[in-house]
């Protein structure tokens, strides 16, 4: 049945989902939609050294995606440049150097467009492989994770004194971050990746009671606009990546906007 | 032999630090944590001064001092979130420690029942949140978002949770912070109440001179450097207390047993009788 790229490309879709929404929620939560969006940024670097040292992509975007993301946990204490605006640099400087290492590579080898707004029509059998495996392994992950840092993330000196293991934790974190946007980079792209994580988890909120029910809503949210986007792209024949950018889009002002206001009275 | 932790005196951290705490040397006494000769600067800057403090069993101590007297600080040194520059901590082995920060900000962007918020980091059972809540008064809480509680109420839940950990030592930081004096009054006379039926050490830091010493066995006056200690009438009394609170602070505890007819201290609080007790 992987036979058909349009199965191939719903698989890959619905993989991404349930891998970028619950992590999202702890990147919404912990308000790091920017420092996701600059480990993304980073992968574009990846990819392009991955084909001038022909090693594995997928490699090559955890690896710059790993390290930005180490750099800026660990640039968090420094109190020189404000946080928000070191990612600014930083995912730029990511972003510039990518695109310049990209010219190196020679010909038609690198698809670009295909890797900053993603190219879910052209994934593999093998990507399909890379990205349900990948997501079982970040996700169980995340569960192991998940009492920890769910108490960190309330109150981090809290958790702290109750024997959480903050540094430890923190980390673990970030290195699931990158590897998400490695895998989910086929599917959305690079420079849309941050959606799959924050959108859902925004179109979640109003509609959640508890952390846990706030995740699996996120991922539901995000499957059903990953189907939407594409049978969108299918039918008219749009780019998939921001197809599905715009499904969540929907689905936030639809469904979550008039929640909240109703909510906040 | 009892065993306690240690933490090894080095460079300054900080923010919570990994096992920040791991060496276990004897304890004295039936303390359940200890500070010896503790010092800490921030960037050169000293924050505490050779300090010496310890909980024991069963016993309410509390902070007293003026604001960046470093009460925090110590309360973050006793719990093993910064380590000393130099001095030790003493920790009783397997001591567990109910915690309540001075500040508690709420994301509005997580959802949090107050019941998911009882076991956010340990299995409690459901009944043992709920008897929990419900020892503090806030049983009726449940239920609600962690964003909708008020100052008191928030107070009560915190209190709760750190209740259902079981623990050996109570850590309160400004616990009536964010509540009026009536509701002050109430707080404190329920963590005397806690501590007599669950007999645990509670470490109480607060500025509400008047209602908290009333409730101590024990004050620490800090101010970097401990000024004076002892039991509350003692250090109403001391010299060095008057010298940072203002003799009307000594005589709005009423430890002595007159009143005034006006106030024009600190807070400007009506105590109405309030601090009149003893």
């Amino acid at each position: 049945m992987l036979d058909d790229f349009e199965t191939r490309a719903v698989l890959a879709g619905l993989g991404a989902a349930a891998l970028a929404a619950p992590l999202g929620c702890f990147v919404v939560w912990r308000r790091m939609a920017y420092f996701g969006e600059t480990v993304a940024y980073s992968g574009l670097l990846g990819v392009a050294l991955g084909f001038l040292l022909g090693v594995d992509l997928t490699l090559g975007v955890i690896v710059t995606a790993v390290a930005m993301a180490l750099l800026l946990s660990g640039l968090q204490t420094q109190r020189a440049i404000p946080y928000d605006t070191l990612l600014g640099i930083l995912a730029h400087v990511a972003l510039a150097s990518g695109l310049i290492a990209a010219n190196f590579v020679s010909g038609a080898r690198l698809d670009l467009m295909g890797y900053l707004f993603g190219d879910i029509l052209a994934v593999s059998r093998a990507d399909v492989f890379w990205i349900w495996g990948g997501a079982a392994a970040v996700l169980a992950a995340l569960a192991l994770l998940w009492r920890p840092l769910l108490a960190l993330t309330v109150h981090e000196e809290l958790a702290a004194a109750e024997g959480v293991r903050v540094r430890r934790t923190e980390t673990a974190f970030i290195l699931l971050i990158a590897v998400t946007v490695a895998l989910a980079m086929k599917v959305i792209g690079i420079l849309l990746i941050t959606s799959l994580m924050i959108f859902p988890a925004a179109v979640a909120r109003p509609f959640a009671k508890t952390p846990e029910q706030m995740a699996a809503l996120a991922a539901l949210a995000a499957a059903v606009a990953v189907a939407g986007g594409l049978f969108l792209s299918l039918k008219l024949d749009t780019a998939a990546g921001p197809s599905i950018v715009l499904a969540l889009a929907a689905l936030f002002f639809v469904a979550a906007v008039p929640a909240l206001a109703l909510r906040g009275r | 032999m009892r065993r306690v932790r240690e933490e090894k005196s080095g460079h300054m951290l900080t923010r919570a630090a990994d096992g920040a705490h791991d060496r276990t040397v004897s304890a004295p006494g039936s303390a359940l944590v200890a500070a010896e000769h503790v010092s800490i600067s921030f960037r050169g800057k000293p924050v505490l001064e050779n300090v010496g403090v310890a909980v024991h069993e069963g016993e309410i101590v509390t902070l007293i001092g003026p604001n960046g007297a470093g009460k925090t600080t110590l309360a973050r040194v006793l719990l093993g979130l910064v380590a000393p520059t130099s001095g030790r901590v003493l920790r009783r082995a397997g001591l567990t420690v109910g915690y309540v920060p001075q500040r508690f900000p709420v994301e509005r962007i997580m959802p949090l029942s107050v019941r998911r918020f009882m076991h956010l980091n340990a299995a409690i059972s459901k009944e043992r949140a709920l008897e929990c809540l419900a020892e503090t008064g806030a049983a009726s809480l449940a239920d609600a978002q962690m964003t909708d509680l008020s100052g008191g109420e928030f107070q009560r839940v915190l209190l709760a949770r750190a209740l259902a950990r079981e623990p050996d030592l109570l850590v309160l930081d400004e616990p009536a912070r964010a509540v009026d004096f009536a509701g002050a009054a109430q707080l404190y006379d329920l963590i005397a109440s806690i501590r007599a039926r669950r007999r645990c050490g509670v470490l109480l830091i607060s500025h509400d001179l008047h209602v908290v010493l009333g409730a101590s066995d024990r004050v620490v006056c800090l101010n970097r450097h401990i000024c004076c200690e002892g039991v509350p009438q003692h250090v109403a009394a001391h010299p060095e207390y008057m010298r940072l609170f203002g003799p009307e602070a000594a005589a709005s505890l009423g430890i002595y047993g007159h009143r005034h007819d006006h106030r024009h201290t600190l807070s400007g609080d009506i105590c109405g009788g309030g601090g009149g007790k003893g």
